[in-house]
C-alpha cells in the first residue's frame, strides 16, 4: 500500500492569542495536486509554512516522506532538531512565495544555482546546465542573465519556481503564487504550474484561482478559522458544496 | 473605427509653446554676496600674521608626508578592525541566543558610552593595570613593550569604531526584507549562510553611505592618537611647531592634507556604492 507523502496529524499553531491552526489532520498522496482555498486568516498559508518549517508547530506532528519534521522522539519526549537537520529536511520541499522573494543582487541564473551549489555543494558546471534547462522549461531561457528588477512579476515568479525546482524537491508548496501579479500576468505562471502538475509533481497550492483549482487540482480543501471545513474532488467542493460556510465563501468569491 | 465624441470649445491649443526661463534674481544676489564675504575672509587671512611661505615649504616636508602615511595606515587598519567587529557584533545582536545578545549590547554600551580619547589613554597605559600580559604558561611579556603607541591606537580606534559600526550593520541587516531570509531558508540555508550569501550583500548597499561617513570620521579621529605619541599627521605637525613656533602655519598644513584625503575618499565611496547597487537599478533593457 502506498503511504502519504505528507501526513499531518492534529497540528495546532497559535500566534499569541490568535489560533491559526486548530488540530488539523490531512494526508497528501504522492503525485497529488491539492488546492487549499479559504478566506485570509483561515490558516491555509500557515499550514504550508509549517510543512517547510518557516513556522514551528505548537502541537501535533507532520511527517514528510515518513520522517517526523522538526523534532525527534526520545524517551517519551520531543526534542527540537538542530538548525542543520531542519535545513536538510527543508530540501525535500520547494517553496514559492506570494512576493517571489528572488535574491535581487543575483541574476535569474544565479538565483537558481545558489541553492544547489551553496547548500548541496554541487559543482557549478553541472548545476548551470540544469538551471538553464529549468529556465527553458519555464520559458525564460533568454533571461538567464537578467536581474530580478529587470523582469516582470510573472517572469520573476517563474524564475522563483525554477529556483525551487533546482533543489529537486519531492513536494512543491505554492503560497498564493499569483496574488501579487497584475491580472494579465497570472496566466503565464499558472501555465507553468499546470505543466508541473502534469509531470507528476506533488503540489500543495494555496490559491484564490478557482479556475485553476477546478482544472488542475485532484483535491480541493476549504479551510476556515484554522480548520478544514470541507474537502473532496474539485468538481464536488466547488460545484456542489455541502457545508454552509463553503457555500458562503464560494458565492462571495465568484 | 468608433468615432470619438466632439471635444468642448474654449481650450486653446498649447502644443509647441515653451516654458519660459525665470530670471532667478535672488540666486544671483545671494551668490554675489557670498563671493564678497569669501573674498573678505581670504583677504583677512592673506594680511594676517601668517607666513604663507612656511605653509608651502612644510606642506611636502618628509615628516609631514610620513605623518599622512601613518594617518592613512591607522585609519584603514582601525576601520577594518571596526567593520569586522561591527559585523560580528551586529550578527550577535540579531541572534536568538540571549547570551550573545547581551554580550553584544554590553560591548556597544561600554565603548559608545566613554570618550574615545579616554579609551586611547587607557589602552596606552594598560601597563599600569597589568605589568605583564600573556597566556599563563605559554607566553608572557611586559605590557610596556607590547602596548606600543601603534597597537594602543589601533585597539582604541578599532574597538571604538566597532561599537558604532555594529549599529550601522544592524540597521543594514534589518533593512533587508524578511522574505529574503525565508527564501534562503526555503532552499535549505542555515542562518549564518543566509546572512553571508543573501542578507549581507544586500545590506551593504544601505550601509556604504554611513560607513563612508564613519571612515571620514576615522581619518580625523586618528589625530586623537597624537596624545599617545602615535606619529600621525597632527602629532608630527605639532612636533615641528614645538621647534619653530610656526603654530598656525603647520596647523594649516595639516588641515590642507586632511581636506585633500577626504576629497579623494568621496568619489571612491561612489564607486563602491555603484558596485553594490547591482541588480537594484533598472538598467537599460
Amino acid at each position: 500500500m502506498t503511504k502519504p507523502l505528507v501526513a499531518i496529524r492534529s497540528v495546532s499553531k497559535s500566534f499569541g492569542e490568535f489560533q491559526a491552526l486548530k488540530a488539523v489532520s490531512l494526508d497528501v498522496w504522492p503525485g497529488e495536486v491539492m488546492c487549499l482555498i479559504g478566506a485570509s486568516g483561515s490558516g491555509k498559508t500557515t499550514l504550508l509554512r509549517c510543512i517547510n518549517q518557516l513556522a514551528m508547530i505548537d502541537s501535533g506532528g507532520i511527517w514528510l516522506d515518513g520522517e517526523l519534521l522538526g523534532v525527534r522522539e526520545q524517551g517519551g519526549k520531543l526534542h527540537r532538531l538542530s538548525e542543520r537537520e531542519i535545513g536538510r529536511q527543508r530540501l525535500k520541499t520547494g517553496m514559492v512565495f506570494q512576493r517571489f522573494n528572488l535574491f535581487p543582487h543575483k541574476t535569474a541564473l544565479e538565483n537558481i544555482t545558489e541553492g544547489p551549489t551553496q547548500v548541496q555543494g554541487r559543482k557549478l558546471d553541472e548545476v548551470r546546465s540544469e538551471a538553464l534547462e529549468l529556465l527553458r522549461r519555464v520559458g525564460l531561457a533568454a533571461k538567464a542573465d537578467s536581474y530580478p528588477a529587470q523582469l516582470s512579476g510573472g517572469q520573476q515568479q517563474r524564475v522563483a519556481i525554477a529556483r525551487a525546482l533546482a533543489m529537486k524537491p519531492m513536494l512543491m508548496l505554492f503560497d498564493e503564487p499569483t496574488s501579487a501579479l497584475d491580472p494579465e500576468l497570472v496566466g503565464e505562471v499558472l501555465a507553468v504550474m499546470k505543466e508541473l502538475a502534469k509531470s507528476g509533481m506533488t503540489m500543495m497550492v494555496v490559491t484564490h484561482e478557482l479556475g485553476f483549482a477546478r482544472e488542475v487540482a485532484d483535491r480541493v480543501v476549504y479551510m476556515d478559522q484554522g480548520a478544514i471545513v470541507e474537502q473532496g474532488r474539485a468538481s464536488d467542493v466547488l460545484g456542489t458544496p455541502r457545508e454552509e460556510r463553503t457555500k458562503a465563501f464560494l458565492s462571495a468569491v465568484i | 473605427m468608433r468615432p470619438a465624441p466632439a471635444l468642448a470649445e474654449g481650450f486653446p491649443d498649447l502644443s509647441g509653446m515653451r516654458i519660459a526661463r525665470e530670471p532667478h534674481w535672488f540666486r544671483w544676489i545671494s551668490a554675489a554676496l557670498i563671493v564678497v564675504v569669501l573674498a573678505a575672509i581670504v583677504r583677512a587671512f592673506a594680511n594676517g600674521q601668517i607666513e604663507w611661505s612656511y605653509v608651502s615649504r612644510f606642506l611636502t616636508v618628509k615628516v609631514i608626508l610620513e605623518g599622512i602615511v601613518n594617518t592613512m595606515v591607522m585609519a584603514v587598519l582601525a576601520m577594518m578592525l571596526g567593520i569586522v567587529l561591527g559585523i560580528v557584533v551586529a550578527i550577535m545582536r540579531l541572534s536568538p541566543n540571549p547570551v550573545l545578545k547581551t554580550v553584544a549590547a554590553g560591548y556597544t554600551w561600554l565603548f559608545r558610552g566613554t570618550p574615545l580619547i579616554l579609551q586611547l589613554l587607557l589602552w596606552f597605559n594598560l601597563a599600569l593595570v597589568f605589568p605583564t600580559i600573556g597566556i599563563p604558561g605559554l607566553w608572557s611579556a611586559r605590557a610596556v613593550d607590547v602596548m606600543t603607541p601603534f597597537l594602543a591606537a589601533l585597539l582604541g580606534l578599532g574597538i571604538n569604531q566597532g561599537a558604532y559600526t555594529s549599529e550601522v550593520m544592524r540597521a543594514g541587516m534589518l533593512s533587508v526584507d524578511i522574505g529574503q531570509y525565508e527564501a534562503a531558508q526555503a532552499i535549505g540555508m542555515g542562518r549564518l549562510r543566509a546572512l553571508r550569501r543573501i542578507v549581507l550583500p544586500q545590506a551593504m548597499r544601505v550601509v556604504i553611505p554611513p560607513l563612508g561617513n564613519e571612515f571620514i570620521g576615522m581619518v580625523k579621529a586618528t589625530s586623537l592618537a597624537s596624545v599617545i605619541q602615535y606619529p600621525e599627521l597632527l602629532h608630527n605637525a605639532e612636533n615641528i611647531y614645538y621647534a619653530n613656533s610656526r603654530v598656525i602655519e603647520l596647523l594649516i598644513v595639516a588641515g590642507l592634507w586632511y581636506l585633500l584625503v577626504v576629497s579623494i575618499l568621496t568619489p571612491l565611496q561612489m564607486l563602491l556604492e555603484r558596485r553594490f547597487a547591482r541588480g537594484t537599478l533598472r538598467l537599460a533593457r
